[in-house]
């Protein structure tokens, strides 16, 4: 999905957590997330605290939109 | 082989009969001798070979702790030392057979085992893996049982008479693996070539000695320069749809895709959002539908002005077990009515 959408001419982040699988359909730009039932969350935090990671991980994919690349690039933890 | 030939079974937590997408997490546990699956494969296989231990491994675990899982299967293949692994089947699920694969890439690199599995051609596991396994090919989901058993039967068996050297794809019964052997063929090239040619001209058959990969790669777009004018799109493979999912859309093999207004939604919660996906455990999803799809934060950064605006709408399937062909359709719609409503950038998110 990410592939054609991005073929259609939009920039697309892909948030994934099983990364080679997003490597293998061929997402450009690439945020790792957590765990594969909560990508984005982490029902072991109090909410604030999952908020927040949920807010570095969207923070992470905004600023993959903002990078220029050239391939495949995984943008892992600073 | 005069013996036995002996056999370490690697299967998931459901066909190891532990329990369904709940019992996803769990590490590696070793079982004597055959279960599930693996019953219906010694007796086919009869006094040639048997299984002798059991590996089962949850999808989830696999996926999430590969480095634990890999090791942990490593002491048992040592301690076993078998002839042969066998692993799944695991049709289209993709985390089986991201794992089937990734256990292949153990035995075959570090442990010089052989590996026969059974993957439906469009598993990203296949793709992934094909160097490191004999993969027969099977129908995209579990139905296809009957049929995928005696075909790996059949190359196991085949892989006993011939000592492990296995002839080719086509012949054995195992889809390609992208590895290049040696040959002498009766005719030269370029009697071969022009053969090719005369049969391609005349449309006959022919067969490619050479069939070209398929590289179908997208070039990166140019990135966005000033996000807070931007409008941002979240899209979905992990299945969030209003609650009780009112266009039905299916767990599996999803038929269609959904489109959602959340103009007046500021936080997905157990009330108005679930997920139709049943690849995963939907436990985290129901409770706190953000966790797949982060409207939550979305909004915050759209409040706070660091993007110019989430666009109202959002875009949803199921992506288990769904088809390359059909998600290739969906996106392509999606992506047009995106570009349709102005939207310049897409998160898509996935389970």
């Amino acid at each position: 999905m990410v592939k054609e959408i991005e073929r259609a001419g939009l920039p697309v982040v892909h948030v994934a957590t099983v990364v080679p699988i997003s490597k293998t359909v061929g997402a450009n730009r690439i945020v790792p997330a957590i765990a594969i039932p909560h990508p984005l969350g982490n029902p072991d935090l109090d909410k604030g605290k999952e908020k927040k990671v949920r807010r570095k991980i969207v923070e992470k994919a905004l600023k993959a939109l903002e990078t220029d690349i050239e391939e495949q690039t995984v943008f892992e933890d600073e | 082989m005069d013996k036995k030939l002996r056999i370490v079974h690697y299967i998931n937590q459901f066909f190891g009969q532990i329990g369904g997408e709940e019992k996803a997490d769990i590490p590696p546990r070793v079982e004597e001798g055959a279960i599930g699956p693996g019953n219906a494969i010694n007796n086919a296989l009869g006094n040639d070979a048997e299984i002798v231990k059991t590996i089962i491994c949850g999808d989830t675990y696999f996926n999430e702790n590969t480095e634990e899982a890999t090791e942990e299967i490593k002491k048992t293949l040592k301690d076993v030392n078998p002839d042969l692994i066998v692993a799944g089947p695991a049709f289209n699920a993709g985390r089986y057979g991201m794992a089937c694969g990734g256990v292949a890439e153990l035995a075959n690199t570090e442990m010089n085992i052989p590996v026969i599995s059974g993957l439906y051609p469009e598993n990203p596991g296949y793709d992934m893996y094909k160097n490191f396994a004999y993969f027969v090919e099977t129908s995209n989901s579990a139905a296809g049982m009957r049929e995928a058993i005696p075909n790996m039967v059949k190359l196991i068996k085949s892989f006993i008479e011939k000592d492990g050297d296995l002839g080719r794809p086509a012949e054995e019964g195992y889809m390609p693996r992208a590895i290049r052997v040696n040959e002498f063929a009766e005719e030269r090239g370029a009697k071969r070539a022009v053969d090719m040619l005369i049969n391609k001209i005349s449309d006959k058959d022919f067969e490619t000695e050479y069939p070209m990969p398929d590289f179908d790669r997208v070039d990166p777009e140019d990135p966005i320069e000033n996000m807070a004018a931007t409008k941002v799109a979240l899209v979905t493979s992990g299945g969030i749809v209003p609650k009780n999912n009112p266009d039905r859309i299916e767990s599996s093999s999803a038929s269609k895709y959904g489109e959602y207004d959340i103009s007046d939604v500021y936080d997905l919660t157990i009330e108005c959002h679930e997920t139709a996906h049943g690849g995963y455990d939907p436990v985290a999803a129901n409770q706190d539908p953000d966790r797949v799809l982060p409207v939550d934060v979305m909004r915050d950064l759209e409040e706070e002005g660091i993007i110019g605006e989430l666009h109202n709408k959002f875009y949803t399937t199921v992506g288990n077990g769904t088809s390359v062909a059909n998600a290739k359709a969906y996106a392509q719609e999606i992506a047009e009515k995106l570009l349709g409503d102005g939207v310049q950038a897409v998160i898509l998110t996935s389970t």
